[in-house]
């Protein structure tokens, strides 16, 4: 039977691909998860956009600071050893490769490690951008977390985005809930899936050829 | 003698001219300088391109000048967000221009402006639609996007604590675009929660040196 990881699963599988010691940048959404993971073990140092390193879990209700704020708008709290500083620098940081790991969402990922997620092909919004292609382009890992499928059942790992791109060839490996997968020079590689996925089931939902690691496993989110 | 506070609001904001270019600091509700964006209100110039990272939700600052049709042009990172009625309903209505520009590369081009550089290449957005019109080239492999400077008439900021020469310190995440829009702009006004005498600020801790600035307010909210 197909178990599909939980969201907080796919988090914790993120989590144990992230050394300690590491400078991380987690998107809003499902990557900020990880955060909520990551085993005392390790000690991250996480980035915001709006410029700060140390990043800390929220604030106990009634001690929100208004002005401490992470990228998605809500209070977070700074760790000793924490540091503030202006935007231009934060993103000195992002786009200059000194960021090991940024984890983002998306809407779509092609073969070649391209990432859409700005924007879709609903023209009604008006668009939006944010950092997420400063981010796309100088972290030195790109980690994508994401459904392996849209909500009404279309897939998301594509040969070519249709998808408006935030960056082109810049995606390592992608994490759903029905798989683990890196980005290579041939293509996607599956290196896990979760529990009763088989290769079959899992090429039918995706829209790029797959090719399965020869040591493919089971994900095991602890 | 160089004494660069003013006592109100309205003094601070009085001869921001119609059609101006308008640096407002702030990410999210942090760091937003209300108080002088709620003067500029007041004093009525219009026709103005604000630059700034979102654009403004609720009744307040941001929105408000768009409410009031003060706003001919927005350039901006993410103008979406919860709130940000006032932004949508005016760009449904094609009553507001959007230049839509990734976070980074505002800031960098406000840093160029202030820097007196005549522009950048940068890898952001060189493979998006953002790099429609613009010139690319492919620098160490990798395919980069030619983006100009962006000098502004008028820097709108919030900072923490200033000193007569201008001198500023700022607050956690509040500081964000206020350092670099402070270079950018002819004229840099600045709000602040506390006046500080002359040397009472640690010189290894100004975040942003006086020279930047010209005219600074005191809030006290």
């Amino acid at each position: 039977m197909t178990r599909p990881l939980s969201s907080v699963d796919i988090a914790r599988r993120v989590a144990r691909d992230i050394p300690d010691g590491s400078y991380v940048n987690l998107g809003i959404g499902l990557p900020t998860l990880v955060a909520d993971v990551v085993g005392p073990d390790k000690e991250i140092v996480y980035h915001s956009e709006n410029g700060i390193l140390g990043m800390g879990p929220a604030p106990t209700p009634g001690e929100e600071d208004p002005e401490l704020i992470n990228a998605g708008k809500q209070p977070v709290t700074l760790l000793p050893g924490g540091s503030f500083f202006h935007h231009t620098d934060a993103f000195v940081m992002m786009r200059g490769g000194h960021l090991d790991v940024s984890v983002l969402g998306a809407f779509q990922v092609s073969e070649a490690g391209d990432l859409a997620n700005w924007a879709t092909d609903e023209a009604a919004l008006p668009p939006a951008v944010g950092g997420a292609m400063d981010l796309a382009v100088g972290a030195k890992r790109v980690l994508v977390v994401t459904t392996h499928t849209t909500r009404d059942g279309r897939p998301k790992l594509l040969s070519r985005c249709t998808y408006p791109l935030t960056a082109a060839a810049v995606v390592d490996r992608v994490y759903t809930d029905l798989a683990v997968l890196d980005v290579c020079p041939e293509g996607f590689v599956v290196r896990e899936v979760a529990p009763g996925v088989t290769p079959d089931a899992l090429q039918a939902v995706t829209g790029a050829r797959l090719r399965f690691a020869p040591d493919l496993t089971v994900v095991h989110a602890d | 003698m160089i004494d660069k506070r003013v006592a109100t609001l309205a003094e601070a904001v009085a001869d921001v001219a119609d059609g101006a270019t308008v640096l407002v600091g702030g990410f999210g509700n942090s760091g937003v300088p209300v108080e002088l964006v709620h003067a500029l209100l007041e004093q009525g110039a219009r026709d103005l391109t604000v630059v700034t990272n979102n654009a403004g939700s609720g009744e307040t600052d941001i929105a408000a000048l768009i409410r009031e049709r003060r706003v001919r042009r927005i350039i901006c990172s993410y103008p979406r967000s919860a709130g940000s009625v006032w932004f949508e309903q005016f760009w449904h209505a094609g009553e507001i221009e959007l230049e839509l520009v990734p976070q980074g590369t505002l800031s960098e081009r406000m840093r160029a402006a202030g820097a007196g550089l005549g522009g950048f290449f940068t890898p952001t957005g060189a493979d998006s639609l953002l790099a429609e019109g613009k010139e690319v080239r492919v620098l160490d492999g990798r395919r980069q996007v030619f983006e100009r400077p962006l000098p502004a008439d008028v820097a709108l900021v919030k900072a923490d604590r200033a000193d007569r020469w201008g001198n500023l310190t700022y607050r956690t995440a509040a500081r964000n675009f206020g350092p670099t829009m402070a270079t950018a702009a002819a004229l840099t006004v600045v709000q602040v929660r506390e006046f500080v005498e002359l040397g009472a600020l640690d010189p290894e801790a100004v975040v942003t040196p006086g020279i930047f600035v010209d005219r600074v307010v005191q809030v006290v909210v």
